[in-house]
């Protein structure tokens, strides 16, 4: 365990100068060190200069579950931003899974129940990853020394998954976490893959989850949807390709994140290929490649005790972090060479929403929102991202002077307590600042970031067969949804398989309190209108994150194709979800014409939705869905 | 610096305090007073070594807290026995200057409380504290309007340190059911058992949907 630590603090002043080295030619690169790799139940670390591997057979002992402050501290202690150089999650090696993955669930060997994989025969898992949910020691900042974590792998973020679509995956989920657990988070665990397009049973349903000493398989097809009408591997035009996979255990969802479950699922095809050239007619060459000079980067906010130890007491109120943390490490560096890089921008909660800017007039290049490219590139400011959301950027430093540095900043309020020193650029407030990009050297840039990305998949409100109703709510001090309390028993819609929907979502009074970043499961939808306006260009590409601000009402299109069972529309703020903000649907044979119908006794709800008819929005829309003037 | 440790040895003299427990210094040991005209100490009376189900009520509130107090009693029947031997149900009073031992009474026998459940009240800051601790939505907005309450159940179970919550519009099933989620893990051949029982289910269930299912794909001619 101690070798998978990243440095302590006394060796950090030598490691910065070693990379600095490195990447000025000597030495081990870091794409070296990315193609050793990370195998299965077992991880590479990145640290500077070496990475280590763990045999398989020997699973180190994790550490024993600490004693955390309480109460809730006022702040975190001081710590010095940028003494850590970004760190860069491994990517995960697949690895022959033994016994083999099976179409019913392997009982015998240890897997917890679930329904048939859909379509096995179908998509026979050529992938396949060993994850292991297992305590481990992480140190967010040197200053800090480690704090006990939930981890996937033994690492924080988890190991990032690579994929190929046209490739299908399995990752078999070991629960190893503590039986004799006490305090924050629940040790029963289910994992999602947001927003992977999978069936049912590997989806992460928030009410199926297992507990330790049990694994479960979860088949990731890695088609695009369509498949089964546009034949091939699916719509090309429907890719995503940024995903997260992350804890979705119901009531548990923001502990057990907050504990570090959770990490990033990446997939390219022929045209983002993750390279920057190559032969292939269709490719973008997009700033790649991974590790390089496509990064993930996955923001979260965390609160320390004196001791250093992440603040996890009151058992299931996630505090709101006054850390600002990126892929594992407080307040980070990142040495970059004079040219674009892609980042990969996710925000894993538990609840902040990150408004980011760019020092020095920088501005982010916006080419995919929630994985999905945008069909033309926007330029912004400043960018709003909420819990789950991702946003792929493009950065240019080709016009940097080497030896500056630009800081990412969060402009949106907030409370950080750091150390005074250093101080940064006198125009930037050090409390505010994520990041700070540090321009060392030049490189090479062959890649490209054409005006046109994509073409979106079309959308035709004349395939649209009915229009539903999510009324998001606070009643009598519960969050209700078309009044109802979810229950994993219970469907409040029923999609028919094949066909498309326009969803209403609502944020009511006086839910609206809160912006609500609304997830739906399983596809991506476009916005038809935000309160009646269309949407501004960011906003208009493909998107399974759909924040709703106080008392607005958003118009979503969307397609449910390829796969039966249950599903989920929720609000992503890990909080809310956790008190049960979420409505269980599912696709099936059938529409359903009448949306949360009944309560979960099976009497009529009073707040029952009828679908509006006619079903299209025809006054509001034209038939591509465009808002009438 | 004092660390929890210390506190927990220089401050606690009963040595059958859990070890995992946050103690009287979270939870407060506020003398309250409950519905059977008792008055207990909350850590010690209350909290200490049990499960506990928690929610925030009034008695002349007419909105939400009937359905409530409705859903518990009903949740305390599919208890059983449970209630007043290892589970306990207390709703604490957000009005304490209206609801006195004697209307908390009343309230209970008219919801049919039975015993293991107690109302109860106390000092107003005392009670502030402890909702605040326990369930609150962390704005401002709703946590001082005793209007907005939350309408959740809190359950602790002290000796582990888990907590939970669900809505009291819930399911009386549900609000019964979430008292697994902060039970002691069950030995894993238990778990595994009822792993089976479970996978029985599920397959009853695709028995049931697969051949509808694999009909309409079909009609649609798609691949499958």
């Amino acid at each position: 365990m101690k070798k998978m630590r990243r440095e302590p603090a006394t060796k950090f002043k030598k490691r910065k100068e070693k990379s600095t080295e490195s990447s000025q030619g000597g030495g081990m690169t870091r794409r070296t060190a990315l193609k050793l790799g990370a195998a299965a139940g077992v991880v590479t670390v990145l640290t500077s200069r070496k990475s280590f591997s763990l045999p398989i057979g020997s699973p180190p002992q994790p550490p024993p579950e600490p004693t955390v402050c309480s109460p809730n501290p006022t702040h975190s202690p001081a710590t010095t931003p940028f003494v850590q150089a970004l760190p860069i999650p491994p990517i995960a090696r697949p690895f022959k899974l033994s016994p083999a993955p099976t179409k019913s669930a392997n009982l015998a060997a240890g897997e917890t129940s679930r329904a048939d994989h859909q379509r096995w025969e179908e998509f026979q898992p050529q992938d396949q990853y060993d994850f292991t949910l297992v305590p481990a020691n992480h140190t967010f900042h040197p200053d800090l020394g480690p704090t006990y974590c939930w981890t996937y792998n033994g690492i924080y973020p988890g190991p990032t998954i690579i994929g190929q679509y046209g490739s299908p995956a399995l990752v078999r989920f070991h629960n190893n976490l503590p039986v004799d657990h006490t305090g924050f988070g629940s040790n029963t665990h289910t994992t999602h893959l947001h927003n992977g397009h999978t069936a049912s049973e590997s989806d992460g349903f928030a009410g199926d989850f297992w507990g330790p000493g049990f694994f479960k398989d979860h088949h990731y097809p890695n088609i695009y949807a369509g498949y089964d009408t546009f034949g091939g591997n699916g719509d090309p035009r429907e890719a995503m390709r940024t995903f997260w996979y992350h804890d979705h255990r119901h009531s548990f969802t923001a502990t057990n994140n907050y504990r570090g479950l959770n990490g990033m699922f990446l997939l390219y095809d022929n045209i983002d290929t993750g390279f920057e050239t190559g032969n292939d007619g269709q490719a973008l060459h997009l700033p790649g490649q991974y590790g390089l000079y496509d990064i993930p980067l996955n923001f979260t906010d965390k609160k320390f005790c004196p001791s250093g130890q992440m603040f996890a007491t009151a058992p299931d109120a996630v505090p709101a972090g006054d850390k600002f943390i990126v892929n594992g490490a407080i307040q980070p560096y990142f040495q970059v060479a004079q040219r674009k890089y892609r980042f990969r921008m996710l925000n894993t909660g538990p609840a902040r929403i990150w408004t980011f800017s760019l020092s020095g007039s920088k501005k982010f290049i916006l080419i995919a929102t929630d994985g999905n490219l945008l069909e033309h590139p926007v330029e912004k400011d400043s960018l709003e991202l909420h819990v789950s959301s991702r946003y792929d950027v493009v950065i240019d430093f080709s016009d940097v002077p080497i030896g500056q540095s630009i800081y990412l900043s969060n402009i949106a309020p907030q409370f950080v307590s750091n150390a005074p020193e250093p101080l940064p650029d006198p125009n930037v407030n050090i409390s505010n600042v994520v990041m700070r990009f540090d321009v060392t050297t030049t490189a090479i840039d062959h890649s490209v970031v054409p005006d046109t990305l994509c073409q979106y998949p079309d959308l035709n409100l004349n395939e649209v067969v009915t229009t539903r109703i999510w009324n998001f709510d606070l009643v009598s001090g519960q969050f209700k949804v078309n009044g109802l309390i979810f229950d994993a028993n219970r469907a409040d819609a029923t999609v028919k398989q094949g066909t498309a929907e326009t969803w209403i979502i609502r944020n009511k009074l006086p839910a609206s309190g809160w912006t609500h970043p609304v997830h739906i499961h399983l596809e991506e939808g476009r916005i038809l209108s935000r309160n009646g306006a269309p949407p501004p260009p960011e906003e208009s590409g493909r998107r399974d994150v759909y924040p709703i601000r106080p008392g607005e009402e958003v118009h979503i299109f969307l397609r449910f194709r390829e796969w039966f069972g249950k599903y989920m529309i929720h609000c992503h703020n890990l909080g809310h979800e956790d008190n049960f903000m979420l409505v269980r649907w599912d696709v099936g044979t059938q529409t359903s014409l009448v949306t949360s119908p009944v309560d979960s006794a099976g009497n009529p709800n009073p707040l029952a939705q009828p679908n509006p008819d006619p079903p299209i929005l025809s006054k509001l829309y034209n038939s591509k869905g465009v808002v009438k003037a | 610096m004092m660390n929890r440790r210390d506190l927990l040895t220089c401050h606690v003299t009963d040595k059958s305090r859990p070890r995992a427990s946050m103690g009287p210094e979270f939870y407060t040991n506020a003398e309250l007073h409950t519905h059977e005209g008792k008055t207990v100490r909350f850590y010690d009376d209350l909290i200490r070594g049990k499960i506990t189900l928690i929610n925030f009520i009034y008695t002349g509130c007419t909105k939400s807290c009937p359905r409530s107090t409705g859903n518990l009693a009903k949740a305390q029947k599919l208890l059983g026995d449970r209630v007043g031997h290892d589970v306990f149900l207390y709703s604490i009073t957000l009005k304490p200057e209206e609801d006195d031992p004697d209307t908390l009474r009343s309230y209970a026998r008219s919801h049919g409380a039975r015993p293991g459940w107690l109302f109860l009240t106390g000092n107003e800051y005392d009670l502030t504290t402890i909702r605040f601790k326990l369930a609150r939505w962390d704005h401002p907005m709703l946590d001082f309007d005793p209007d907005q309450h939350t309408g959740m159940v809190r359950y602790i179970n002290d000796s582990l340190n888990l907590w939970t919550m669900c809505p009291t519009h819930a399911t009386p099933r549900q609000i019964a059911e979430c008292v697994s989620w902060v039970e002691p893990t069950k030995p894993f051949g238990d778990r595994l058992r009822e792993n089976y029982v479970k996978q029985a289910e599920i397959d009853r269930e695709t028995r049931q949907l697969e051949p509808g299912r694999a009909a309409f794909r079909h009609a649609q001619g798609w691949r499958t």
